[in-house]
């Protein structure tokens, strides 16, 4: 094990004195930056779209408008994200001529992304929620929307929260793949930091630690949240 | 104050309301009654377009809300409803439920005047006649301070202030639907539509919730109320509709009604009702 100690010796060196230490850090924040902004983005276009499919269809509009989210949903879902990356960097800024960075093009695919996975989430939390809380909010003269955002919602998101969670761990966890584009994560700065030192082990390792750290804090988060906003739910 | 004139209502092949006519005057306490899935709870629905009515007009106070194209948000503020369920918002604590509606509905209000008076000098631009900026005396946190103070107020009337920052599911079925009239009361309507509102309810608190009803009607509520406590009904009502596969078949008064029906089948039901 003389080996080991080399090793981990060989990485600190690199870790510290190669300014290895300055790339984890910026590695950690885009993956962070990556996978929080794409599940805020993700969010929003989730809510949106599961709130059209949930409009009641007997106008032709609502009819339109939930055809258009449907081919969304199944177009992101249908393919791999690491594909979604390429297509938009290579192939659609190009033909649009408009520069992004690869930071921000992994941003807005993620978020994408993760709206037509949300969606999905979203519109089962909504199903979830007793009709009658509709009814209760319509029949005081709110709007379907405004019944929606203040009263249906907020229990929807209650009740898909653990499954939000793990959407937010998929993505943190997908994020290793954003250096397709050259977006600088967690795994090129340890790859930079293996072919400095022509020694893998080590920062793979410590890589993989990394990642495992961020999701049991995500877990413990959700844990948490979950627990404060119980307090509507039961006698207590 | 309500017209209702040929009021039909179909869901897909099944025609549910067969032309309704009935008129609710100011201060009415109507009490419908009639056999299981008559058409009962759909008649009262379509009242307030819960249900999208299918055919005929539902005239209140001159306007035919009937009509896709009225905005119905805005009658709705002016009709409560009661369900059997209640329908509290599970995620507001008592207080916030019987808050929400008013201060939401008066925000936009004032925002919309707001946003008006604003853009004022452009659209005056396109005016023969220019229009003066309207006067805006209130604010957000008044509209707030009011409808608190008028939460509160209801809530003592019922006895339960000490549960204004609970949440409904702390409470049993006779509170849950106090709060839930009280919560149509916030808003100040002509007229109040119960569905069936103590079928849920454990028999012992039955008599809580009808008294509350009881108390409305003595200041001048003006009510429809499907239910099956004919107790009630005789004893409060003005006026008692029989609805049979989508018809009313016959309508009164309390006298006259269960003193003397002539429908046979009518007859039959109180027979078994009574
Ligand atoms: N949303 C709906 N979609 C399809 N059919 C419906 C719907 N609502 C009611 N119906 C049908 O309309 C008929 C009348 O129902 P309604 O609820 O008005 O009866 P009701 O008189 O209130 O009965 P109950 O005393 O059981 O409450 C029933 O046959 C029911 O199946
Ligand atoms: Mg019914």
């Amino acid at each position: 094990m003389g080996n080991l100690s080399q090793k981990i010796d060989k990485f600190i060196e690199s870790f510290i004195d190669y300014n290895g230490y300055v790339k984890v850090v910026e590695g950690l924040k885009n993956t962070l930056l990556i996978a929080v902004l794409g599940l805020v983005i993700g969010i929003v276009i989730g809510t949106l779209i599961a709130t059209v499919r949930v409009i009641p269809k007997y106008k032709r509009l609502p009819k339109v408008l939930n055809g258009i989210c449907s081919f969304y949903v199944a177009l992101f879902r249908g393919t791999p994200m690491v594909v979604q990356l390429l297509v938009v960097y290579y192939v659609l800024l190009p033909i649009l001529d408009v520069h992004f960075t690869g930071l921000q093009v992994s941003i807005l695919v993620f978020g994408l992304n993760s709206g037509a996975y949300i969606s999905e989430i979203m519109r089962g939390g909504i199903l979830s929620v007793d009709p009658g809380q509709m009814e209760g909010g319509r029949a005081v003269g709110l709007s379907f929307g405004t019944a929606m955002r203040k009263i249906v919602i907020p229990q929807a998101v209650k009740n898909i929260l653990p499954t939000m969670g793990n959407e937010f761990i998929t993505l943190i966890k997908e994020t290793s793949v954003v250096s397709f584009v050259g977006a600088a994560d967690l795994y090129v700065a340890f790859n930079y930091i293996g072919s400095s030192s022509y020694e893998f082990m080590v920062p793979y390792l410590v890589m993989a630690m990394i990642y495992i750290a961020l999701v049991l804090i995500i877990s413990l988060g959700i844990k948490l949240m979950e627990r404060s906003l119980g307090k509507s739910d039961r006698r207590h | 104050m309500i017209d209702v004139i040929n009021l039909e209502k179909q869901f897909g092949e099944n025609k549910v309301l067969n032309g309704i006519n009935v008129t609710i005057e100011k201060g009415d306490i109507m009490v419908v009654i009639g056999p299981s899935g008559s058409g009962k709870s759909t008649f009262l629905r379509c009242l307030n377009c819960m249900e999208d009515p299918t055919g005929g007009q539902i005239i209140f106070n001159g306007v035919d809300i009937a009509d896709p194209k009225v905005d119905i948000n805005i009658h709705r503020r002016h009709m409560g409803m009661v369900f059997q369920h209640f329908n509290l918002f599970n995620n507001k604590t008592v207080l916030q439920n019987i808050m929400l509606a008013p201060v939401y509905v008066q925000c936009q209000d004032l925002r919309r005047a707001k946003r008006q008076n604003f853009f004022l000098p452009f659209t005056n631009l396109f005016r023969k006649e220019k229009r003066e900026k309207a006067a805006i005396a209130t604010t957000a946190a008044k509209i707030t301070a009011q409808a608190r103070e008028n939460a509160l107020s209801l809530l003592r009337r019922i006895g339960m202030e000490d549960k204004a920052n609970v949440y409904p599911s702390t409470l049993s079925g006779g509170q849950k639907q106090r709060i839930a009239i009280v919560r149509s009361l916030a808003m100040n309507p002509d007229v109040i539509l119960f569905d069936e509102p103590t079928s849920a309810l454990d028999p012992e608190m039955v008599g809580e919730v009808l008294d509350l009803m009881k108390a409305l009607a003595a200041e001048g509520m003006t009510m429809v109320i499907v239910t099956h406590e004919m107790g009630f009904a005789r004893e409060v009502a003005n006026k008692v509709l029989f609805i049979d596969e989508g018809q009313i078949l016959e309508s009164g008064t309390p006298e006259e009604f269960f003193g003397n029906p002539k429908n046979p089948r009518l007859r039959d039901f109180l027979s078994k009702v009574l």
